[in-house]
């Protein structure tokens, strides 16, 4: 049976360095991609994530299991990301969220021609990848810790207790960011939200 | 249920967390307000959409770059996990412990380092101006009565001199017997 988060750190602490590489193999994945949605842009995501890692194991001699490791994790992840957010505020400030030349330069860390050129229909593939484009520019207009709260909501497997303890706040403040940060999206996205009422609604009834 | 009170329950209806006697209630809400009822339709819309952005890849070097950091980190084992893992290591480090008491409460006659000679001859001035060194005295004859006198206070001082100096010493005897002839 797979040990469970809780187990490996507390096997970490005693001093298996194995059980520190299954712990970066089951979330390595999972905190870039957070941290990537976070201050889109891979490199840094992918720096903080280490950072993340290099923190765990420091601080593997203090680690007590008085929460889930999960929650944890990306809380070190969230702080990171704010105060990395924080400190480039400027930089990205001069740097028009409309500007499309800088999100163009970000999306290419996906690599869309590489899809591109395996995609059947480019046709198909482009209005695919202008969606995306629309829904990453939704995300990145939000206030960072609505941003986070969303995050860690749609994409962790963490309940509203947990997102709370991470973003240290009660859990109706919670709810409440995110209802903030849907309502914000629902205007952004206006479009393809009209676009995919009508594909949920007839899916529904096909069903 | 008012639609104020929807606001915190909404999201949690749309991603089926909620409990089911809330569920009830919500729902009981949303047949009779046509607002409430987009709303969620909405947020149902949108987090459909936030599914569509696609996951990267960490780059192959991730890994490897962890495990540079982490072999970076200086040693922090505690000293129990020391013992833990080690209790040779404690044992050594026990006794190098009671050693280094051991000595400094009994000091052994060590070379005394005269440190105001080094000092001096680290003053540039001084060196600079050792003329002495250039003005050296005559090498000493061995019919030199200065020199039997000096070997006389070294005989008490250093008992190797004396074999050296052997000749001299003898010549001092004999005399010491003549006066001793003569008393």
């Amino acid at each position: 049976m797979a040990r469970t988060d809780v187990q490996l750190m507390l096997d970490v602490k005693a001093g298996d360095e194995q059980s520190f590489e299954l712990l970066l193999q089951r979330f390595r994945s999972p905190l870039v991609n957070f941290l990537y949605r976070m201050v889109r842009n891979r490199e840094q995501a992918e720096d903080l994530a280490q950072e993340v890692f290099l923190r765990v194991y420091r601080a593997r001699l203090d680690y007590v299991p008085s929460a889930k490791f999960t929650t944890w994790l990306f809380r070190i992840a969230t702080n990171l990301a704010l105060n990395s957010m924080r400190d480039t505020r400027h930089q990205r400030a001069e740097i028009s969220l409309d500007a499309p030349v800088s999100f163009d330069a970000e999306d290419g860390d996906e690599r869309p021609m590489d899809v591109a050129e395996k995609h059947p229909n480019i046709e198909q593939h482009l209005v695919e990848e202008s969606r995306r484009k629309m829904i990453r520019r939704a995300i990145d207009k939000l206030p960072e810790k609505q941003r986070a709260a969303v995050l860690l909501h749609k994409y962790q497997d963490l309940d509203y207790g947990e997102i709370a303890k991470i973003l240290e706040c009660s859990e109706s403040a919670l709810k409440s960011l995110l209802f903030r940060a849907y309502e914000t999206l629902r205007v952004e996205l206006a479009p393809l939200v009209a676009q995919q009422s009508i594909f949920q609604s007839r899916e529904r009834r096909a069903t | 249920m008012s639609c104020e009170r929807m606001e915190g329950r909404i999201l949690e209806y749309v991603d089926g967390r909620l409990k089911e006697g809330d569920r009830a209630e919500v729902q009981k809400h949303l047949e009779s307000c046509a607002v409430c009822q987009l709303r969620v339709q909405q947020f149902s819309a949108v987090a459909g959409l936030l599914d569509e952005l696609p996951m990267i890849e960490p780059s192959p070097a991730f890994d490897a770059r962890v495990y540079a950091l982490v072999a970076a980190e200086p040693v922090t084992k505690s000293w129990w996990t020391w013992n833990f893992a080690s209790p040779r290591i404690v044992l050594a480090g026990a006794m190098l412990l009671v050693a280094t008491v051991w000595v400094t409460m009994h000091p052994a006659n060590t070379i005394q380092v005269d440190s105001p000679d080094f000092a001096v001859l680290e003053n540039y001035d001084v060196i600079s101006n050792f003329e002495p060194l250039t003005e050296l005295p005559q090498p000493v004859q061995p019919e030199d009565t200065n020199s039997n006198q000096q070997m006389e206070r070294d005989e008490t001082a250093t008992p190797i001199r004396r074999n050296d100096s052997g000749g001299i010493d003898d010549a001092g005897g004999v005399r010491g017997d003549a006066s001793g002839a003569k008393g």
